[in-house]
C-alpha cells in the first residue's frame, strides 16, 4: 500500500473520447452481466492513458457513473494500486526498479542518473517538462537486471552510460528502442548457452 | 542435465517465433480434441499420476486441486482463473512464458477448464507486463480466428473464452484469493479461508487458480503421459521447472532443468558461476524474495525441489535464485526486501502492516550499525509475532527471510552493531518505545 497525494489541481470535466469509449464498452463485455465492476481497473487504466498518464478525481466520477458503483469504490481502488497515478508525472515515466536482485547489480547508480539528469527528487517533472521518475519495487525481469521501465517499455540489461544515452535521446525528441541493452533477444545465458543449442542452430 | 527432447518449453529463449504455425510445428493443438475425448476423470487421474505439484510459490499438487472442484455444474458456473501476476523478486519465468510460449498456456486453459467444468477463463496478468500482455492477446485472437478457442473449441463441443485482466502494480494480488477481490473490482486485499475459491470464489462460483507455468505444461503431460513426467525428479517432487538466476552471477539466466538438479549445478553450468568465483558466494535466496536466504555451506550440496528445500530450513517457492557474492552487503539486501514488503503488504492485517514496517526500520538501522545489541532478538520476536497472525501467507513471506538473514548471519549483525541498550548505557533522556518517530528520516 503505497502512500499516494491527489493532486491539488483538477480539472472540472473528464470524459472518454469515442475511441476510449468503445474500448471501455468492449471491455465491459468481458464481464457476466452485472459484474461490471471488474473493469473498473481496466478503465481508469485507460483514462490514464487518455489523461497524459495521471487520474484527475473527475475521471473516478466519470468511471463511478460509467460502471453504476459508489465513486468511493473506484478512489480506493485507485489509491491502492501503485501503477495510478494521482498527480501530474512527466510525458516520460521511468520507473526504476531497486529491489534487491537489481539493486546488487547496481540499480542505484541508475537512480544516481535520474537524479542528475532528470530531476534531483523522485515524482518531480524535469526542467525541460518532459520526464519524471520514481523508485518502484520489482518489474519482474530479475534475469535482465539491471532495467528501466519508461512508459510501457522494458529498458533492460542498463549501465549508467547506455542509460544516460537513453535519456539523451528523449531529450532530442528520439524514440529509444526498447529491450535489452546488451543485444539479449530473450533471457538466455548469454554466450555461455548449453541448452536445446539444436533449435539455435535451427 | 536434462536431455533437450524433455524440456517442455522448447521455445523459452524464442529461436522459432511465438506464432501459432511455429507452436503448432512445436507440437502445440496437435489432436487437442483426442485429449478431450479420453474424458474428464482421465485428465485429472492423468495429473495425479505425474504428481505435478503447482509452480506458483506453494507447491500444492495441481490433481488434487482440479478434483475439489464440484463435479457436477450447479446453479452457478465454474471459473478458471490464470495467475500471472508474477512479482516476487527474483522470478520472471512466467514473463517467458507470455511472451514466447502463450500457446502452451492458451491450450493448457482449454484442457483445464474442461477438467474442472469452467467455459470462461480469466488470466489476470500484471499490469507492468502491458507488451507481454499484448502478445498474449495477439496469440489468444489467433486462437479464436482458427477455431481452436471459442465456440465449439477446437471441434470438441465445448465452448470457451479467454479474457485477460490486467492488474496494476499490487504484489499482493498474487495471493489468490487477493487476486479475486482485484478481479471483482475491489482493492486487491486476501480473503479468509475457507471458504476455499474451489467452493466460493470468483463472484462467489466454484473458481480453480492456477499459476501460469502449471497450466502451461499441462498439455504436454497429457501427451506424453503421467508416467513420463514423473520419471523426471523425485517422489512428489517429479518433473521439469524453469529456474530463474539472477543477482551476482556472470550470465543470469532462465533455465528450465530437471526438479531437484543441484543448485551449484544450476549457478556453475548455466549461470556461469558466481562474480568473483564460487568461493565469493555468501548466500542464496533459493525461492523468490520470500524464502530464508542459504548459507554458502548448504549451497554446496543442496537439491533444488519442494522437500529437499523444506529440510534446509527454506523453501523452493517460485525458484526464482537471488545469487548474493560477498561483495554486498547481506544485511542491505535484506533490508530492501523488507521494505519491498513494507511497500506491497495491503494494510488488512495490523501485524503484517505495522510489522513490516517495524522490520524495514530496525534492519536499515542494522545495517547502518546503529543499532543495540538487543535489537536482534528483539527484531526475531517481531518477525515471529507476525508469521501465522496475518489473513495470508503474505505475514510468512515477510517475516522468512528476516528470520533466515537472523539464522545464518547473526555475528555479523552482532559485529556491526555494537551498542550496549539504552538503558545499560544509563542514558538519561527516557527511552521511548517510538523512538524511530523522532528520527526525520524515518518518520
Amino acid at each position: 500500500m503505497s502512500l499516494k497525494k491527489i493532486s491539488k489541481n483538477q480539472p472540472d470535466n473528464f470524459e472518454f473520447d469515442s475511441k476510449n469509449l468503445n474500448e471501455a464498452e468492449k471491455i465491459i463485455t468481458n464481464y457476466p452481466n452485472g459484474k461490471q465492476k471488474s473493469a473498473v481497473m481496466a478503465l481508469l487504466y485507460i483514462a490514464q492513458k487518455q489523461n497524459n498518464n495521471w487520474i484527475p478525481l473527475s475521471a473516478m466520477k466519470y468511471i463511478a457513473k460509467m460502471l453504476d458503483m459508489p465513486y468511493i469504490k473506484v478512489y480506493e481502488v485507485a489509491t491502492f494500486y501503485s501503477m495510478y497515478n494521482l498527480t501530474p508525472v512527466g510525458e516520460y515515466f521511468f520507473q526504476v526498479c531497486t529491489t534487491t536482485p537489481c539493486m546488487i547489480r547496481g540499480a542505484y547508480k541508475l537512480v544516481d542518473v535520474c537524479k542528475k539528469k532528470i530531476s534531483e527528487n523522485e515524482s518531480e517533472i524535469s526542467k525541460n517538462g518532459k520526464s519524471s521518475w520514481m523508485e518502484v519495487e520489482c518489474l519482474g525481469a530479475c534475469v535482465n537486471s539491471p532495467m528501466v521501465q519508461i512508459n510501457e517499455d522494458y529498458f533492460e540489461d542498463l549501465d549508467e552510460e547506455k542509460f544516460s544515452k537513453i535519456i539523451d535521446q528523449i531529450d532530442k525528441n528520439q524514440k529509444p528502442i526498447p529491450g535489452s541493452y546488451r543485444g539479449r533477444l530473450s533471457s538466455e545465458p548469454e554466450n555461455i548457452r548449453k541448452t536445446l543449442l539444436s533449435n539455435k542452430n535451427a | 542435465m536434462l536431455k533437450d527432447e524433455d524440456r517442455i518449453f522448447q521455445n523459452l529463449y524464442n529461436d522459432f517465433g511465438a506464432e501459432l504455425d511455429s507452436a503448432k510445428k512445436r507440437g502445440d493443438w496437435l489432436e487437442t480434441k483426442e485429449i478431450f475425448n479420453k474424458g474428464r476423470s482421465w485428465i485429472i487421474e492423468e495429473i495425479k499420476t505425474s504428481q505435478l505439484r503447482g509452480r506458483g510459490g506453494a507447491g500444492f499438487p495441481t490433481g488434487l486441486k482440479w478434483s475439489f472442484a464440484p463435479k457436477e455444474v450447479g446453479s452457478k458456473p465454474h471459473y478458471l482463473v490464470i495467475n500471472a501476476d508474477e512479482s516476487e523478486p527474483g522470478t520472471c519465468k512466467d514473463r517467458d512464458i507470455l511472451r514466447f510460449e502463450p500457446h502452451k498456456l492458451i491450450e493448457g486453459c482449454l484442457i483445464a477448464s474442461y477438467a474442472v467444468n469452467a467455459h470462461t477463463c480469466y488470466i489476470y496478468i500484471r499490469g507492468e507486463y502491458f507488451n507481454e500482455g499484448q502478445k498474449l492477446q495477439k496469440a489468444i485472437d489467433e486462437a479464436y480466428s482458427n477455431g481452436l478457442i471459442g465456440k465449439n473449441a477446437s471441434s470438441t463441443g465445448w465452448d470457451f473464452d479467454i479474457f485477460i485482466h490486467y492488474g496494476a502494480g499490487a504484489y499482493i494480488c498474487g495471493e489468490e484469493t487477493a487476486l479475486l477481490e482485484s478481479l471483482e473490482g475491489n482493492k486487491g486485499q486476501p480473503r479468509l479461508k475457507p471458504p476455499f475459491p474451489a467452493l466460493i470464489g470468483l463472484y462467489g462460483c466454484p473458481t480453480i487458480i492456477n499459476n501460469v507455468e502449471t497450466i502451461a505444461v499441462v498439455p504436454t503431460i497429457l501427451r506424453r503421459g503421467g508416467k513420463w513426467f514423473s520419471s523426471l525428479g523425485r517422489q512428489k517432487n517429479t518433473g521439469t521447472k524453469i529456474y530463474c538466476i539472477s543477482g551476482n552471477v556472470n550470465n543470469p539466466c532462465n533455465v528450465e532443468e530437471e526438479m531437484g538438479v543441484p543448485l551449484k549445478d544450476l549457478i556453475e553450468k548455466h549461470a556461469g558461476g558466481v562474480v568473483g568465483g564460487w568461493d565469493n558466494l555468501k548466500a542464496v535466496i533459493p525461492g523468490g524474495s520470500s524464502m530464508p536466504l542459504l548459507p554458502r555451506e548448504v549451497c554446496d550440496t543442496i537439491k533444488m525441489d519442494f522437500d529437499a528445500c523444506v529440510e534446509n530450513k527454506t523453501g523452493l517457492g517460485t525458484a526464482g535464485i537471488v545469487v548474493i557474492n560477498k561483495d554486498q552487503d547481506i544485511i542491505k539486501c535484506m533490508a530492501r526486501i523488507a521494505r519491498f514488503y513494507k511497500h506491497e503488504s495491503c494494510g488488512q492485517c495490523t501485524p503484517c502492516r505495522e510489522g513490516s514496517g517495524w522490520m524495514w526500520r530496525m534492519l536499515e538501522r542494522m545495517a547502518k550499525g546503529e543499532a543495540t545489541r538487543d535489537e536482534v532478538d528483539m527484531l526475531m520476536d517481531v518477525t515471529k509475532q507476525i508469521e501465522g497472525h496475518t489473513i495470508c501467507a503474505f505475514g510468512e513471506g515477510s517475516s522468512w527471510p528476516v528470520q533466515g538473514l537472523i539464522r545464518n548471519f547473526k555475528d555479523e549483525i552482532l559485529e556491526r552493531n555494537k551498542y550496549d541498550p539504552l538503558i545499560q548505557r544509563k542514558k538519561e533522556v527516557p527511552y521511548l518505545v517510538d523512538q524511530h518517530l523522532l528520527e526525520k528520516e524515518n518518520a
